[in-house]
């Protein structure tokens, strides 16, 4: 789950982008409310979610009889940090020089 | 993407090379705490009914008032969050954080913190998600994979 593999994997797919977007609007949906507005079987929703769940993108607690999913933001922030930051730094630090050259300040 | 008020039950989770010790030790010792946590330097004797206050690095300014709900070391920490660093957050009632150590096969701990009870309290949901707690865990998880704060 601790991979980046799957969550690349996991954000692949537009129906699973999606069922995050929801969870951003509004955490701890039932399998029910999440079911609702797609066009697609309980089944196949319950697919899409496992696959997130996997990649740590949700996770679920159960409250009574309910179970919740909540949106986990770590794993995209670890991928921010792994994969781009690194590169717009770079990028971004070329541009400012390039803006300070052009400007006649260094 | 549309815009939305913070959520009042927010979950974290991630894995975390380190022993239950360890993340414990990071969760609870101002020496650390002060390296990943906004820099806060948490004071508490982590025992159930005792205060949990968090204050700036230097110590000059209080950050976070709260109680320590339940402690069992190295697995589960629950102590209640009221975020002074703001004046509007300040006035709103006590939040909860739990946290959650899950050592795995792998040598690898999960790591989960729910912070809840926010529903009246929309102003300390608003600072503590979004960068707040994304921050404090990815910077726990450098600071104890690779002994070196996160670059800020």
């Amino acid at each position: 789950m601790d991979d980046d593999d799957g969550v690349f994997k996991a954000l692949a797919d537009p129906t699973r982008r999606h069922l995050l977007d929801r969870l951003f609007e509004r955490d701890g949906r039932t399998l029910t409310e999440l079911e609702s507005g797609l066009d697609m079987t309980r089944f196949g929703v319950m697919k899409h979610l496992r696959v997130l769940e996997e990649a740590g993108l949700v996770v679920t607690r159960r409250s009574g009889r309910e179970k919740h999913h909540y949106l986990n933001p770590v794993p995209i922030r670890l991928i921010h940090d792994r994969w781009i930051d690194k590169y717009t730094e770079l990028r971004v630090s070329a541009l400012a020089e390039l803006k300070l050259r052009l400007e006649g300040i260094e | 993407m549309t815009t939305t008020t913070a959520q009042a039950t927010q979950v974290y989770q991630l894995f975390i090379k380190a022993t239950p010790e360890r993340i414990w030790e990071a969760i609870t010792r101002p020496e650390f705490t002060t390296k990943y946590f906004h820099g806060s330097y948490v004071d508490s004797t982590f025992e159930p009914g005792a205060a949990y206050n968090g204050y700036s690095t230097d110590r000059s300014q209080q950050w976070v008032d709260g109680e320590v709900l339940e402690a069992d070391p190295p697995r589960r920490l629950q102590h209640t969050w009221r975020s002074l660093y703001d004046p509007e957050a300040a006035a709103e009632p006590h939040s909860r954080v739990t946290w959650e150590i899950e050592p795995q096969q792998d040598g690898t701990c999960l790591v989960t913190v729910v912070h809840d009870k926010l529903e009246e309290s929309p102003k300390t949901a608003e600072s503590v998600s979004g960068t707040g707690w994304i921050a404090v865990l990815s910077g726990l998880k450098t600071l104890l994979e690779t002994g070196q704060p996160l670059a800020e």
